[in-house]
């Protein structure tokens, strides 16, 4: 027995090393037929790892100090400043975890597509589904805390905006609202707390879901492009027909992916760390001042489908809560797919007509939402918001209705088939002229 | 091993019990970490009133002071601005004053103690953005029938020079009138009308 062998047996004795490599890697069954849809799992754990350790490094040379410094400016922003001029790699570590805020986002909203048109949060991967929705709201969270970090004008009147969202909950709302600032307006109390929570907190609950979420994927396998099950059809030795090991197959193939996205994320980075105001918003280069708004206050891009939610519902009654239940229904109706959808078909490709067309309403009104959510308000894009905020829940609570009998004119076959270039191709392409058609519509209102 | 019995319900009480008390434990233990996300004894003290010198104040001109944090807005009307109040009357939510958003002195037309001097809290209704100033008269984006008001660039609500607020915008109420006094007639205390 060689020397490797030995110790490896000594820890096995001790802590099941081997048999957890076992279980989650390198005999891991996944079905063979995983296409491109599937690279934005690992790389979400990617950024997740990119988000922690620049984070780690950037709270070294930061200061959650809302006063003002000999100078006139407040510490935390002229800390930032400080990082980016001063501290050696300062620059290059901030607008790592900058970037990575955004990608983060990209990465998950298609990583939530996937499961989507793939039927992935279909019995018996509910909870996978249900983990995944509590991972992006703590991933919301996280991101609109940080936010507020570098204490620019955008980051002070964002939260301010947000935290008085809470404000409008009736009866508990105003003290709500003061409870989470801990002043009576948004102050160098709130900008304590929310650093203490944007570095210890919620990572920690965002770490401990993400393992919930493997755990649970892990005991019932993965879905595939087909949304055949795998483990139905097992050889001899138990082994799915259709499965191939995690690794060496999929680590490979993830780590081809790693690079391509690393590929774009250095782009970014190095040219284009601010992509034009979307991915850090030009008024955050001012300071904060309590007294005074940005002429246009507009979140970071990757919230305002649901803030255009938000503005296209009036106040009535006199309260203007219904914009803020309207904004947390839409995040929180999500989570429930796996009950709302009826169809037994679990993917896109063998899905009757009306489940495909509904879903590209779908994809239009959440890209449109999200570019009126990003501009200022106008009596045209209130109504147009309006009309695609119904469109984002008609998709949604229409579903019993639409997805019974809802059958394709293929049937479902018994084993994963291989890939369809041509189908794929067509696919793409109908989600790249939505993206065209949402943004050119979004625009010339 | 004994064959004894296993007295299920006496231990069915004991783990309630031993739930319940801790879960009192837990309850208490919980009290500080929430409490302490309340405004601190200092936060609560920096709402001190502030003295404001209105003497160079001309007709029409605004001035920001800050109180609590919060902007407050001092605001000289013109003789034609107070004379146009009422005409918008029929396009508000709350003509009348009748929520409570200032306090009983300035429940008027020019929610205000003097009809030439408002002052009121900068904050919008909505979400709590500053609104801004906008004076002029029939903008082109504020539409032919604007007498001049302030407009919230966040959601585009509307008050006008009282601060009151428009039907059919996301704010529901005017802005808040802070309790003031005058002092002289050219010294303002806001904060404070005791």
């Amino acid at each position: 027995m060689s020397k490797g062998q030995k110790l490896l047996n000594w820890i096995d004795d001790r802590f099941p090393l081997s048999s957890m490599l076992k279980e989650h890697v390198t005999e891991y069954y996944a079905p063979k037929n995983f296409n491109f849809w599937y690279f934005f799992g690992s790389l979400a754990m990617l950024v997740l790892v990119i988000q922690i350790v620049t984070g780690i490094f950037l709270t070294m040379n930061y200061k959650p100090d809302g006063t003002l410094n000999g100078a006139g400016i407040p510490v935390a922003f002229a800390s930032v400043e400080y990082i980016m001029r001063d501290v050696a790699g300062g620059w290059i570590i901030r607008y790592m975890h900058s970037t990575g805020a955004s990608m983060f986002f990209v990465v998950v909203y298609l990583h939530m597509f996937r499961g989507l048109i793939y039927g992935s949060y279909k019995q018996p991967r509910e909870l996978v589904w249900v983990f995944g929705c509590l991972i992006f709201l703590c991933l919301m969270a996280e991101a609109f805390m940080g936010y507020l970090l570098p204490w620019g004008q955008m980051s002070f009147w964002g939260a301010q905006v947000i935290v008085n969202l809470f404000g409008s909950i009736p009866v508990i709302g105003p003290d709500l609202s003061v409870w989470i600032r801990g002043d009576f307006v948004v102050s160098d109390a709130t900008l304590n707390r929310f650093f203490a929570l944007h570095v210890i907190a919620v990572p920690l609950v965002l770490l401990a879901l993400v393992v919930a979420h493997l755990i649970a994927l892990h005991e019932v396998g993965s879905n595939n492009p087909d949304g055949v099950e795998i483990k139905k059809l097992k050889d001899e030795k138990g082994i799915p027909l259709d499965g191939i090991p995690f690794h060496p197959y999929y680590t490979v193939k993830d780590i081809f992916g790693v690079a391509v996205f690393l590929i774009v994320f250095s782009a970014i980075v190095f040219f284009l760390p601010e992509m034009g105001g979307y991915f850090l918003e030009h008024p955050n280069f001012d300071q904060a001042d309590p007294l005074k708004t940005p002429p246009h206050i507009a979140p970071v891009w990757y919230f305002t489908p649901f803030y255009a939610i938000l503005r296209a519902i009036p106040s009535f009654l006199g309260t203007q809560v219904w914009g803020v239940i309207g904004m947390g229904a839409a995040v929180v109706v999500i989570a429930f797919l796996p009950w709302l959808d009826r169809s037994p078909i679990k993917s896109i490709r063998y899905r009757g007509p009306k489940f495909k067309f509904m879903l590209v309403l779908f994809i239009i009104a959440f890209i449109g939402l999200g570019m009126l959510g990003a501009m200022p308000p106008t009596a045209g894009r209130t109504l147009i918001s309006q009309i695609l905020s119904f469109v984002y829940f008609a998709f949604f609570l229409g579903m019993p209705f639409y997805t019974k009998n809802d059958v394709g004119s293929v049937p479902v076959p018994t084993r994963v088939t291989e890939t369809n270039g041509k189908r794929q191709l067509q696919f793409l392409v109908l989600v790249a002229v939505t993206i065209i058609a949402a943004y050119l519509f979004g625009t010339n209102v | 091993m004994s064959e004894q019995q296993v007295d299920t319900g006496r231990r069915r009480f004991l783990t309630v019990a031993t739930s319940a008390v801790g879960g009192v434990a837990v309850a208490g233990v919980a009290t500080p970490f929430l409490m302490s996300f309340f405004p601190s004894e200092r936060a609560k003290a920096a709402g001190a009133p502030v003295e404001v010198d209105i003497s160079k104040l001309e007709p029409g001109q605004k001035i920001n002071v800050e109180w609590r944090g919060k902007p407050v807005w001092l605001l000289s009307r013109t003789k034609q601005q107070i004379a146009d109040l009422p005409k918008n009357d029929p396009k508000l939510a709350d003509p009348k004053s009748e929520v409570e958003q200032q306090p009983k002195y300035c429940q008027n037309e020019g929610r205000s103690i003097k009809p030439e001097l408002l002052v009121a809290v900068g904050i919008c209704t909505h979400l709590g953005c500053s609104p801004t100033f906008r004076p002029d008269l029939a903008p082109a984006d504020l539409g032919p029938e604007w007498l001049g008001g302030f407009y919230c660039p966040c959601h585009g609500s509307k008050f006008d020079l009282a601060a009151r607020v428009f039907k059919g915008v996301p704010a529901p109420k005017n802005l808040e009138i802070p309790p003031h006094k005058y002092l002289s007639d050219t010294r303002l205390l806001i904060g404070d009308d005791k």
